[in-house]
């Protein structure tokens, strides 16, 4: 199972800064997410593609998480060499990581 | 009790119309704002407004306005923009001549000005830059604007005497749905829960169809409805602070609190702390109930006081972005690519000046995020160079090297492109909020 099948995220950039908001389908499935997919897992999932630190805000009622996760967008969307300057495309990869 | 309606126009400077103008035709709508204003857009309206003093508004707002105001004049629907950009006065002005030429009458136009800071900005030389940490000054030769984040404060008071069109520059983008809660049900900056509500509203509606299904269709685990027709959303809120997020019932989409918590933390760092010039907003208690079909109730939001600075966006000048790609198909195409990249970075690093930010990736592999490539092998792939220069010839250099790789790279190289752009980006500092002053100006039509 991947965190996709149970879980929906949606990706905010602020400057360099970005945002993942990852929400389980399920109330059930809400501890399970916030017992696995912590500030450190997810900065080691993204590897090179965040050199800052990764922040976790928990959000029970609404079963959500959000990551906030510095230095993740090569400067910013007003400066940043990148294809995908906002990072709006990082949360579906978030969503491939790997669940049980 | 006193309710009203607010819809949301725009989510961003180039959205589509005409789920705008479904919404005042049949929305119910006691206003409708439109939010077209990113980070940076106002620092480009600037320089346009460096060259013609007349310019510097939004370049949509009149195509936009046309349709709006014989709408919104029909429905008696008010209209809030900060598409007014480094110029709302002037806006104001060509609003103003459109609605004459329209045959609209008894129109009070508004432009909110203040957020211009530009002329001041040499009294922080040593403000620390939020992004950075560095002093402003470092930034001194390059900068070209410099705009504050106002809050709804001058929105309202053009409400209270009597607007019912108002254009604004740089204004937080809930601020803009907030002023008319607090000018029709009279609330006050001391009622944190109802500045808390309707800073929640701002939130939920300033990006417009991302509430209503947008950014959100996942096809097989979230199917949106009609999402080719998609609507844009309202609130109708109740002197009390409660209400409810909808759509029209013709237009495309949903309104699910699954919709509504992906838009709530949208942008958020941590949601017990959303600064905006109006309030510190706490959305860490926030719960919507599905209480209809596409009709969400929200509550549980509340605030802390503001703070007593504004934000400003300080636009400069950062130098070049050159860019080349070109693509490569069939048989052994992935190959072909990556030895289309050794041969642009071997070219490259034949050049005397420097390349910063240099990145060579494979679009289809690993352009999107940064990983170690795989074994893939895909149908087609094309080649992505970027870097970043300080002057314009060396980005075009570096743009057309990839587009000699038609003729000096690997077999079947095709469909080059070659692109060279200004950078102008974005620092952001504080300032007291004494520092800037706020102005009105009125046309009547």
């Amino acid at each position: 199972m991947k965190l996709w099948d149970i879980a929906h995220a949606r990706t905010g950039d602020k400057g360099n800064i970005s945002n993942i908001s990852l929400i389980a389908y399920e109330a059930r499935d809400y501890e399970l997410i916030r017992e696995k997919v912590t500030a450190e897992s997810v900065k080691e999932w993204f590897g090179p593609q965040i050199k800052g630190a990764v922040q976790r805000f928990e959000i029970p009622q609404l079963n959500a998480l959000n990551f906030v996760m510095y230095e993740a967008l090569a400067g910013g969307v007003t400066r940043s060499t990148a294809l995908d300057k906002h990072g709006k495309t990082l949360g579906a990869y978030l969503l491939e990581m790997p669940i049980e | 009790m006193k309710k009203i309606r607010i819809g949301s126009g725009a989510g961003y400077a180039g959205d589509r119309l005409k789920p705008a103008l479904d919404l005042i035709e049949k929305g119910d709508l006691d206003y409708i704002c439109f939010e077209g204003l990113a980070e940076r857009t106002i620092a480009l309206a600037q320089q346009a407004k460096k060259v013609n003093p007349d310019l510097g508004y939004n370049e949509l707002l009149l195509y936009r306005m046309e349709k709006v105001l014989p709408l919104a004049h029909r429905h008696r629907t008010k209209v809030i923009t900060n598409m007014g950009a480094a110029n709302p006065v002037a806006a104001c002005r060509e609003i103003a001549k459109l609605a004459t030429s329209l045959g609209l009458q008894d129109l009070k136009i508004a432009a909110v000005t203040g957020d211009d800071c530009t002329a001041i900005i040499s009294d922080y030389w040593d403000s620390p830059i939020l992004e950075t940490g560095d002093p402003l000054g470092t930034l001194a030769e390059r900068i070209v604007s410099a705009n504050a984040y106002l809050g709804s404060e001058g929105i309202v008071e053009a409400l209270k005497n009597g607007a019912d069109i108002v254009v604004t520059g740089r204004v937080a983008d809930p601020s803009l749905f907030l002023a008319p809660m607090l000018f029709e049900f009279g609330w006050d900056d001391t009622q944190l829960d109802k500045m808390g509500t309707g800073t929640l509203v701002g939130h939920l509606l300033e990006c417009a169809g991302q509430v209503t299904g947008g950014y959100f269709a996942d096809p097989g685990k979230k199917e949106v409805p009609d999402l080719w027709n998609l609507g844009f959303p309202y609130v109708e809120i109740a002197e009390n602070g409660e209400g409810y997020i909808s759509k029209l019932t013709a237009a495309g989409g949903m309104v699910t609190p699954a919709t509504c918590t992906e838009q709530l933390l949208y942008e958020i760092h941590d949601p017990k702390h959303y600064i905006t010039p109006d309030c510190v907003a706490d959305f860490s208690k926030v719960t919507f109930i599905q209480s209809a079909k596409d009709q969400v109730r929200f509550a549980g939001a509340t605030a802390q006081a503001a703070t007593s600075t504004f934000k400003v966006s300080v636009g400069y000048s950062d130098g070049f972005i050159g860019e080349g790609e070109i693509s490569y198909g069939g048989a052994n195409c992935y190959q072909r690519a990556l030895l289309a990249q050794q041969v642009v970075e071997k070219r490259l690093a034949q050049f005397p000046h420097r390349f910063s930010d240099l990145r060579t990736e494979l679009i289809g592999v690993n352009a999107l995020l940064e990983r170690p490539l795989g074994a893939a092998e895909p149908n087609e792939v094309r080649l992505r160079v970027a870097a970043k220069t300080t002057l314009r010839e060396h980005a075009l250099l570096l743009a057309n090297e990839v587009e000699t790789l038609y003729t000096n790279g690997p077999a079947g190289g095709g469909g080059a492109s070659k692109k060279v752009s200004e950078v102008l980006a974005i620092a952001s500092i504080l300032i007291p909020k004494s520092a800037i002053r706020i102005n009105i100006q009125y046309l009547n039509v």
